[in-house]
């Protein structure tokens, strides 16, 4: 084991090639450049030994890694905003193909007008997908997903993509100490791929042909349970790993401050971290309260906020928004709670465009919603007109 | 060589989905006889994602990728890039596109590939329109042409794109045709053993899009070749070398037959003869490939 002080985008080559992939196709997008570069390092040094192909575009980027996963190789890639854009046609390609392709994406505002800050929308716009989504909120956490994410994806009652997020500049080009294991550790927790199925001279088929309705649906529904399965796997996967290497970053959330909270605040990515000083803060002046900082959001926990509407009054920040509906977290706990619990819930929009979400305004936003008498309502936390 | 030395082995077997007398089956079994067993191909939105057949059977025998209209070449990258990790040097990857797949939506993906010098064979059966679609406009379709998109006829002439191949200055490229199967047969086993990017277009003539009867197809591609409305050519590390008939019009040892000959059989060029002759287009159209051959024969003569 070593320790590692660099920012959440070397952190995160390191990990993508500790992981051996056998072949990484990629194409440079602000802010996730540094990352494929770090991989472009590990070549010339020798230290990754896969196939890297730089290719003519996000699309292309996606496509030439289902052609190496569908062939039985394991695949990782990159990408940011209007590459994650890009790619979508072929993101559900990835997904209805069944294929265990790793992706990082540096969640990035999608232009006009350009901005290349930390904002969800791009993420979020590929929720129908069928890949799994992970948000992270430290440097360590991104390595540690990187590696289970394999894990996960190539697990044989998966077989499906996995996306994991993390915060444009605030985490990717954040420098961070990140304890790396030694190459054997990593080989121990995760063995070479062993395809479900791949393109092979000696058993002919065609991958992806046409296909009647009747089938179709079930392509779906087994993507759909495949999901519903890493409800179930991702807190194995974490605890497996927490054995082995002493780190859990929570499981399909990080809870904080849970235990006797009568208020919990649902947050992700780099809001999540922020948010535990705020909690702090709030707990000092006597108000119990908790944070429950969401990792995965594909596929929904409903369960598990089920289980934090019955004991609390939930307080959600998103920094995203579905335009003409509402944030794509506070959308989706309220939906899971309908019937089943009928805490209060306040959904705040925040941090758009890259504006900074400091620990102060969270507390400002939780106090809000605490003295709120309207339920289910919806803020834009510090939107003034005439800014 | 002769048709009947051909290999015995069929990769394109009986009761797929293509239309009769389709140029895209027969060219296709001529290319897997030539490249054989070891062979996967990628398949992006064209006829051939129909001809293949309807899950759970499949008329190919050998390894299919489906794979979106535009991403043809990009996932032929990622299934060499798995195969070479896998120590499979000698599969060939096929990538088997229709003209739109290549001339339009697939070009970039195909431009990046060639540049990357992806060790692979890029086919291009090209029946100059979006037939899977229903007979729209390509940017492989000739002027004059009728099609649904252009129902007065195109306006405008085809691309050249074998001039933008050959600027990828690859080390493998030629135009064969559907029509003559040991000459398209000699010239994919010529590109299975170069390494590298490979590209061969193959004329496809469409009945039901260029309007003809499907007993036709090997004469309409023939006929392309007679009146100069396109070439049989190879070029190997950017020399070109002309064949068939196409060297005797080069070399001007004979002269192509009138483009008419080629069109009046079609019923997409019929607006160009009925009611009455539209002498300005039928002789923008003959100019045009004058102009072609003349070109052809300034830089490769």
């Amino acid at each position: 084991m070593s320790v590692m002080i660099n920012t959440g985008n070397y952190i995160a080559a390191k990990a993508a090639v500790m992981a051996r992939p056998q072949v990484v196709a990629a194409y440079p997008i602000t802010p996730q450049t540094t990352l494929v570069e770090g991989i472009a390092n590990y070549v010339e040094s020798g230290e990754y030994t896969g196939e890297y192909i730089c290719v003519e575009s996000e699309h292309s980027a996606m496509t030439a890694c289902i052609g190496a996963s569908e062939a039985g190789s394991r695949t990782f890639t990159a990408t940011s905003s209007h590459g994650l854009l890009l790619m979508h046609e072929m993101l559900h390609w990835a997904a209805l193909a069944r294929l265990p392709i790793v992706m990082c994406n540096i969640n990035r505002v999608i232009g006009p007008g350009w901005n290349i800050w930390s904002d969800q929308n791009d993420s979020i716009a590929q929720r129908d997908t069928g890949w799994l989504q992970i948000y992270c909120s430290s440097n360590q956490e991104i390595f540690d997903t990187i590696i289970q994410s394999f894990k996960l994806a190539e697990n044989k009652k998966i077989v499906l993509p996995v996306l994991i997020n993390y915060d444009a500049f605030i985490i990717s080009h954040t420098s961070m100490p990140a304890y790396i294991p030694d190459q054997e550790e990593i080989d121990d927790f995760l063995p070479p791929l062993n395809p479900a199925w791949k393109l092979d001279v000696d058993n002919p088929v065609a991958h992806g042909t046409l296909i009647g309705t009747k089938y179709y649906e079930k392509l779906r529904r087994a993507m759909h349970d495949a999901q519903q399965n890493a409800i179930k796997l991702i807190p194995k996967i974490a605890k497996d790993w927490e054995k082995q290497f002493g780190r859990n970053h929570g499981d399909l959330f990080e809870k904080y401050q849970c235990e006797d909270a009568e208020y919990i605040l649902i947050s992700m990515a780099a809001i999540g971290a922020e948010s535990k000083v705020a909690i702090d803060n709030l707990r000092k002046q006597g108000i119990k309260i908790g944070l429950a900082r969401l990792r995965i959001f594909r596929p929904f926990p409903s369960e598990e906020v089920i289980a934090l509407g019955k004991q609390a009054e939930l307080i959600v920040i998103d920094r995203n928004i579905s335009i003409g509906s509402e944030g794509a977290m506070f959308n989706e706990i309220k939906s899971a709670l309908y019937q089943q619990s009928d805490a209060k819930v306040t959904g705040f929009i925040a941090g758009l465009g890259g504006k900074d979400v400091p620990y102060g305004d969270i507390e400002k936003m939780c106090k809000k919603a605490i003295q709120g008498k309207t339920k289910n309502h919806q803020i834009w936390f510090g939107f003034k007109e005439d800014d | 060589m002769a048709l009947k030395d051909f290999p015995r082995e069929e990769y394109v077997l009986q009761g797929n989905a293509a239309c009769a007398g389709c140029p895209a089956t027969m060219a296709l079994r001529t290319v897997l006889k030539a490249l054989g067993k070891k062979t996967v191909m990628v398949v992006p939105a064209c006829c051939t994602a129909v001809i293949q057949s309807l899950y759970p059977t499949c008329s190919f025998d050998i390894p299919v990728m489906n794979i979106a209209f535009e991403a043809c070449a990009a996932g032929a990258s990622g299934i060499r890039a798995a195969l070479d990790q896998q120590g499979k040097h000698d599969h060939t990857v096929l990538s088997w596109a229709g003209d739109g797949g290549t001339y339009d939506i697939g070009l970039q993906a195909l431009s990046g590939a060639l540049e990357r010098q992806t060790n692979f064979i890029y086919i291009c059966y090209n029946n100059q329109i979006y037939s899977n679609t229903g007979i729209q406009r390509s940017g492989a379709t000739p002027k004059g042409a009728w099609t649904t998109t252009t129902v007065g006829g195109k306006q405008e002439f085809r691309k050249d794109m074998s001039e933008i191949i050959r600027a990828h200055h690859l080390p493998y490229a030629a135009q064969a045709s559907a029509s003559r199967p040991l000459d398209l047969f000699e010239k994919v086993k010529k590109a299975k053993d170069i390494k590298g990017p490979r590209y061969i277009e193959i004329l496809a003539p469409c009945p039901p899009g260029w309007r003809f009867g499907m007993e036709k197809t090997v004469e309409m591609g023939d006929l392309a070749i007679d009146t100069g409305a396109y070439a049989l050519f190879e070029s190997i590390d950017d020399n070109v070398v002309f064949n068939g008939k196409s060297k005797l019009i080069l070399e001007e040892k004979i002269k192509p037959k009138p483009i008419e000959e080629w069109i009046k059989n079609q019923g997409r060029f019929k607006h160009l003869f009925y009611p009455k002759r539209d002498e300005k287009c039928l002789a923008e159209i003959q100019e045009h490939y004058d102009q072609m051959w003349d070109r052809y024969r300034k830089e490769y003569l």
